[in-house]
């Protein structure tokens, strides 16, 4: 029998009217059948909703099948003795880094499995050194988990199940809260404990890019398993890909392309499984002056050597360097939001004071769809929350449209309508009954008129994409994306001239950000509505940006143009994020002496430039 | 911006922190109490005296205690200036229409504010030396014998400490609450007290929301971690008195003793 066999399970649950009335009898998953062999690593992929974290909760024992069976590792999750031993065996991270931690302190939080198990003394410690060891957290065990990022809460987590001495570890979207550098950290903490440990894992999320490694993929749709096979098989498949909410990692969809038009042949892109050496293949076959090993020579700009083999391009950098002065010298800067020389200090007299913001000096001008980037940390919230005087500098002052909103006669209620911030899971801060209430809420404060505010909400709600049957529903019925359209829906009917975002897209599934951020560009384009957003995701970045504001340890590294931006190879490096497959070839193939527009930016227009090459 | 300091464990080593933590609470309840008996300034003068020097031990930064108790500190002012008004003594002090204070009425004002500011600092002092689950472990050791009353000891505890550990979780909350709405063109400073009252509601919903998925997803993260109640539950700190804690308990009775001994002796 395998380590995990779950046959033909059946979840169903109840839902209730107010009255407690059964209304309908959902079926969250529907005859589900898996192996999973000891030791593997297991990838669970779907849309948000899909069941995957019902299934998880299956394994675990936290849920028990409606029909059907689930046995993990000889025991089966009905038998309620064996429940302890069931979690136990296998241990489970979840999704929210604040809400799974019970200790004060790191160390007392990854004793209370061991304490619940009642392990004696001396072994709890054991266990608990062993744990913050394997994930690397052990100088961390006497702080307060309030002082930890949201990585190295997720680590906590991790050791906390660790400690439990599992068989397997399940990971049910632990990554989707956190930014790049800790998603990739702890993605290899989990690929070291199947490999050192042996411990099988399964891998919950809705990230194409982490399940590359997977020696099984599931993917899951409306409660059951479309279809399962390795990483490789599930990609090819892109129409299932598309159907069930997914996304094609990039370096597929650029193979597809390419192949499709002719560009390389089929036996060419066989062979390919990284950018570099798509990259180098197409310089090789296309290039005029320079062919593959000449290519790999680093000259980073910053005169710093040897990225290694990856950073082909930089290398030969001939393009001029037109106005590398920063974006949009000549702008009006009468016109639009202007920080100038601000410097932000939290805790300010404390013996922790902290500048959070450094002699930022930033303008937006209107009409923009600005990407602001940098690590967790770096101040990107901090900047935003000056754009519509939330914060005000300790030091320096910021203008809209030439007025000093530090003034003290300054309508800052004005101001905040005219600079519309929508924070990070916007969808929690959502109060009133209906939709239409929490969305004139805005309107209202801004002393419009109540007719006037409900025109104002019925147009907003269609701007993000709503149908008109949520008027009257209850914010706390609809899907996670809807609500936090909703929740956009709320600022932008105070119909503001700048649209300010705070990481739109984090914990959505790809085709949920992609209808996000295509209903955002149209606000720009058709609204005329200027965008700032603080992205993670680089590929976003590429796609809808015109520019880009890089963010470290509260200063403007760099401010320019999207493309220029990511063909700074040695600040992307610095950074610890990748620019997009897509810029990264124009830029290879430019050096390469290929007549290629650098400009480019998004796919469709890299996909017209690389057309080019036939 | 808004940090409660009230509350929170700060983390140091110290002689205090080190100490068990049924000590502390003991400690603790007992000079909590003993405030209540005070009648003369001079014997607050003691009470401060010794949480100053309790302080000092601890390592834990006046400003940071300070800083805690201001947290509390429009109660202290209502109410100390509750007791101005209503204690009536023999002499007037000042009189305007109805309101009349007395000698009596200021001294026992002050007093009361002594007595309060002291009973915060005294009673946070706990929570910043100890942490959350050290007291909950000294809690459920101290009030077993409850159990026998049929009063679920272990589960209050836990009750308690997951209560300490979500406060600054919950005010980070509140505060990121706050300025959405705030960006929303909300403003806190105007209109009637009525009004402002009926503006709580869009930071006391989402608040509400939020704080009952966490309970949520936490019940769910207990669970997975084999959370079955107190029973069977072993310690990684299991507590054990050694002897500074009985020097502890001889101060406390010393710091009692010189009271009565004072009190006695202002008769």
């Amino acid at each position: 029998m395998s380590f995990i066999d779950i046959r033909n399970l059946v979840f169903e649950y109840f839902r209730r009217d107010e009255e407690g009335n059964v209304d309908e009898m959902v079926e969250a998953l529907s005859d589900i059948s898996l192996d999973v062999e000891q030791g593997e690593f297991v990838a669970i992929l779907g849309r948000n909703g899909s069941g995957k974290s019902t299934l998880a909760k299956q394994i675990n024992a936290l849920l028990t099948p409606s029909e059907g069976q689930v046995i993990v590792d000889g025991m089966d999750t009905e038998d309620e003795e064996l429940r302890l031993n069931i979690r136990r065996t296998a241990g489970m991270v979840f999704q929210n880094p604040d809400n799974q931690i019970v200790g004060s302190i790191v160390e007392e939080d990854v004793a209370f499995g061991p304490e619940n198990l009642g392990f004696s003394t001396e072994k709890i410690w054991n266990q608990v050194d062993g744990a913050l060891d394997a994930t690397d957290m052990d100088e961390y065990r006497s702080s307060p988990p309030g002082r930890l990022s949201g990585g190295q809460k997720q680590r906590v987590a991790i050791a906390g199940v660790l400690a439990m001495e599992p068989k397997c570890i399940i990971f049910d979207e632990s990554t989707s809260m956190l930014d790049p550098g800790s998603r990739l950290l702890m993605l290899d903490t989990a690929a070291k404990l199947n490999r050192d440990k042996k411990i099988t894992i399964i891998w919950i999320t809705h990230h194409m890019d982490e399940v590359y490694a997977a020696d099984k993929v599931f993917v899951m749709k409306e409660g059951h398993i479309e279809v399962q096979g390795t990483p490789g098989q599930i990609f090819a498949n892109e129409q299932l890909l598309t159907e069930c909410g997914l996304s094609m990692p990039q370096l597929l969809q650029y193979k597809r392309f390419l192949t499709g038009q002719g560009i390389i042949s089929d036996t060419e892109a066989a062979v390919i499984d990284s950018d570099e050496q798509l990259i180098n293949l197409l310089c090789n076959k296309y290039g005029l002056n320079g062919t593959g090993s000449d290519l790999n020579l680093d000259h980073s700009r910053d005169g710093r050597m040897s990225y290694g083999e990856k950073s082909i391009l930089n290398s030969q950098d001939n393009i001029e360097e037109e106005g590398s002065a920063g974006y949009g010298e000549n702008q009006n800067l009468a016109d639009g939001i202007l920080l100038n020389d601000v410097t932000y200090i939290y805790n300010k007299g404390y013996a922790n004071e902290r500048a959070a913001l450094k002699n930022i000096t930033l303008h937006i001008g209107k009409g923009d769809f600005v990407a602001i980037i940098g690590h967790t940390g770096s101040g990107k919230s901090t900047l935003i929350q000056h754009l519509n005087g939330l914060l005000v500098p300790d030091d320096g002052s910021v203008y809209y449209d030439g007025r000093d909103i530090t003034d003290k006669d300054y309508p800052i209620k004005e101001l905040r309508q005219r600079v519309g911030l929508v924070f990070q899971y916007p969808e929690y801060q959502l109060f009133a009954e209906t939709v239409e209430q929490d969305v004139c809420f805005g309107p209202i404060n801004m002393d419009i008129p109540k007719v006037e505010a409900s025109r104002r909400a019925y147009k907003a709600i269609e701007a993000v994409g709503l149908p008109d049957t949520v008027y009257d529903a209850s914010p706390l019925t609809l899907s996670g994306g809807q609500k936090r359209r909703v929740a956009i829906a709320g600022v932008l009917a105070m119909e503001p001239e700048f649209l300010v975002l705070d990481e739109p897209t984090a914990g959505l599934d790809p085709e949920a950000a992609g209808k996000l951020l295509d209903m955002l560009k149209s606000l720009q384009e058709t609204h005329g509505i200027t965008i700032v957003v603080v992205s993670h995701n680089m590929s976003e970045v590429a796609e809808y940006a015109e520019r880009v504001v890089v963010m470290d340890k509260g200063e403007i590294r760099m401010d320019d143009s999207t493309w220029k931006v990511f063909r700074n190879k040695g600040l992307m490096d610095e950074l610890g994020v990748d620019a997009p497959l897509g810029i990264n070839m124009l830029h290879a193939l430019k050096n390469a002496g290929v007549n290629v527009d650098i400009t480019k930016h998004t796919n469709m227009d890299i996909f017209g430039e690389l057309c080019k090459l036939l | 911006m808004r940090e409660m300091t009230i509350g929170q464990f700060y983390s140091t080593d110290s002689l205090i922190h080190r100490l068990d933590p049924r000590v502390k609470i003991v400690i603790t309840f007992v000079y909590v109490i003993s405030l209540l008996f005070l009648r003369d300034i001079a014997l607050y003068g003691v009470a401060f005296l010794t949480l100053l020097a309790y302080i000092k031990l601890s390592n834990v930064p006046i400003r940071f205690v300070v800083k805690g108790t201001k947290a509390l500190v429009w109660f202290i002012v209502f109410t100390v200036i509750l007791q101005m008004f209503t204690v009536q003594g023999a002499e007037t002090v000042f009189e305007w229409g109805v309101i009349r204070i007395t000698n009596t009425g200021v001294y026992s004002a002050v007093c009361l504010f002594l007595r309060l500011v002291l009973m915060v600092a005294g009673s946070s002092m706990m929570t910043y030396t100890t942490t959350p689950n050290a007291l909950t472990d000294g809690l459920e050791k101290l009030l077993k014998w409850m159990n026998k009353l049929k009063l679920p000891v272990h589960e209050i505890a836990m009750i308690m400490s997951i209560a300490l550990r979500f406060i600054p979780v919950l005010t980070e909350e509140l505060d990121r609450i706050m300025k959405a709405q705030m960006a929303r063109g909300m403003d806190f400073k105007e209109g009637s007290i009525f009004e402002r009252l009926k503006k709580l509601m869009p930071i006391i919903v989402p608040l509400f929301v939020s704080a009952i998925r966490r309970s949520n997803d936490l019940a769910m993260a207990m669970d997975a971690r084999c959370y079955h109640g107190g029973e069977g539950r072993t310690k990684m700190k299991p507590l054990k008195y050694r002897n500074a804690d009985y020097m502890a308990y001889v101060l406390l009775v010393l710091y009692i003793a010189l009271l009565i001994v004072m009190k006695k002796a202002l008769i």
